[in-house]
């Protein structure tokens, strides 16, 4: 069935089998590869996007339902050719080693931070509950969201 | 690499749009609200539906609301709304405490009350709870609606009293004053299934001294209906204390029939029961009496 939706503020028109997942119609069909697709049972939240405004698991979303809706993915994310705060704390933090969970954790952290610009190590914890990493045992990305909730006006973008 | 297999997909826009595609798909078709429970068995070919019927669209199945002595849910509210709201926080802690250790922050922004319900995993938090609130589901069919009890919705492991032509819509919890409730779960790890969980409402008499009635749900460890009956029959009247706590979680494990599976042999889930029985009761007292929060 056709569908149509905005992706980083760009409308996408496809014609899409229902049974196609969110993640594969980003990745596939529309190339954005940056959205990772790992253990495809809502477990590892590497997939995570904004469906809206609140982040989701796209391998448990199909791309039939998102039609007329807004997506936001981790390419979405710099504005100005700006990375966001979060993007740079990663980075500045030491925030990724393998980088397979990066882009599901900073759509996750770069929510936290719009519903709770100073969040506790615990609420950073608790939002990421969802989210699994092999390399990083956790502490350089908590660090990294607390480095980018402290540094909120670093970079260009009204993301934060 | 998991996909569903071929499936048509309809948009329903109102429950009566809903209910006409279901009547012209049923038995072959599939309400989908948050999909966190459908799709992954999809995926698996452990469900197989030919169409499905998304109701997202109908917001108006998106709300809490207090009426008529009631709280009033429903069927599409998310998981993370009920987490949010604060006069289910006020009045009905119990389903505060099970919404947190459900999933994970990302899963509940979209999985829904309903769905989770109508999927009717023996594993499932809220049925139990709802069960221990003693609430009631309403379902809408082609002759109309009509209202279920909590303690008499699931038929079984994946089975409910909803027919293939009907959806759930509504849950309907009483408000009553002078009760308490909690739910405590145990599991491997954060956001896992429970290997055993238990949530208790307690009403107290005038004095604050006896149990006046309870509601007690066992989530995972065999108990009709997520009920822990004896228990409660057992309670009724009695003091609040220690010892009838302790007596009470006794009962409830001597009851329930769990499985021995990965996350653990029968006699520890039945160990569990006991436990988690008599601590729900003490924090439900506590906070009926209005000592802990």
């Amino acid at each position: 069935m056709k569908i149509t939706v905005t992706v980083n503020g760009t409308d996408y028109a496809r014609v899409v089998e229902p049974r196609l997942l969110l993640i594969h119609f980003l990745r596939d069909e529309l190339r954005l590869t940056g959205s990772h697709w790992g253990c495809d049972t809502s477990n590892c939240g590497a997939c995570v996007v904004w469906l809206d405004e609140t982040p989701v698991k796209s391998c448990t979303v199909l791309a039939v339902m998102v039609d007329g809706r807004r997506v936001t993915t981790v390419e979405g994310l710099p504005r100005g050719g700006v990375l966001d705060p979060v993007q740079e704390a990663f980075a500045a933090c030491h925030g990724l080693q393998c980088g397979f969970c990066t882009p599901g954790m900073i759509m996750t952290a770069r929510w936290l931070l719009d519903q709770n610009p100073d969040p506790s190590p615990g609420e950073v914890r608790e939002a990421i509950s969802g989210q699994v990493c092999r390399c990083t045992g956790y502490e350089n990305i908590v660090r990294s969201v607390l480095w980018a909730a402290k540094h909120h006006d670093r970079a260009g973008g009204d993301g934060a | 690499m998991q996909v569903p297999a071929q499936v048509e997909y309809e948009k329903a826009t109102s429950v009566e749009h809903a209910l006409a595609l279901l009547s012209r798909y049923a038995p072959g078709a599939r309400i989908l609200a948050g999909g966190h429970s459908l799709i992954p068995m999809m995926k698996l070919r452990l469900a197989q539906p030919e169409v499905l019927i998304d109701i997202n669209a109908i917001t108006a199945l998106r709300y809490i609301e207090p009426a008529g002595g009631e709280l009033r849910i429903g069927a599409l509210a998310r998981h993370a709304d009920l987490l949010a709201d604060s006069v289910t926080g006020a009045h009905f802690a119990i389903l505060h405490d099970a919404e947190r250790v459900i999933a994970d922050p990302v899963v509940r922004h979209w999985g829904t009350i309903g769905g989770s319900l109508c999927q009717a995993d023996p594993s499932e938090d809220l049925s139990a709870a709802f069960a221990a609130l003693k609430g009631s589901m309403i379902i809408h069919g082609p002759d109309g609606s009509r209202e279920v009890s909590a303690r008499a919705f699931h038929t079984g492991p994946y089975q409910t009293v909803v027919g293939p032509d009907e959806m759930l819509t509504e849950i309907r919890l009483p408000i009553r004053l002078d009760g308490g409730s909690a739910y405590m779960k145990v599991a491997r790890r954060i956001g896992d299934w429970p290997i055993g969980a238990a949530g208790a409402a307690v009403w107290l008499t005038d004095d604050g001294d006896r149990i006046a009635d309870v509601g007690i749900g066992l989530t995972a460890v065999g108990a009709t209906h997520f009920v822990a009956a004896e228990a409660e029959e057992f309670l009724r009247g009695r003091p609040a204390s220690e010892e009838t706590f302790a007596r009470a979680g006794e009962i409830a494990a001597e009851h329930c029939r769990p499985g021995s599976d990965q996350r653990g042999p029968a006699d520890y889930k039945q160990h569990l029961v006991r436990e988690l029985t008599a601590r729900v009761l003490r924090l439900a007292v506590s906070r009926a009496r209005g000592q802990a929060s």
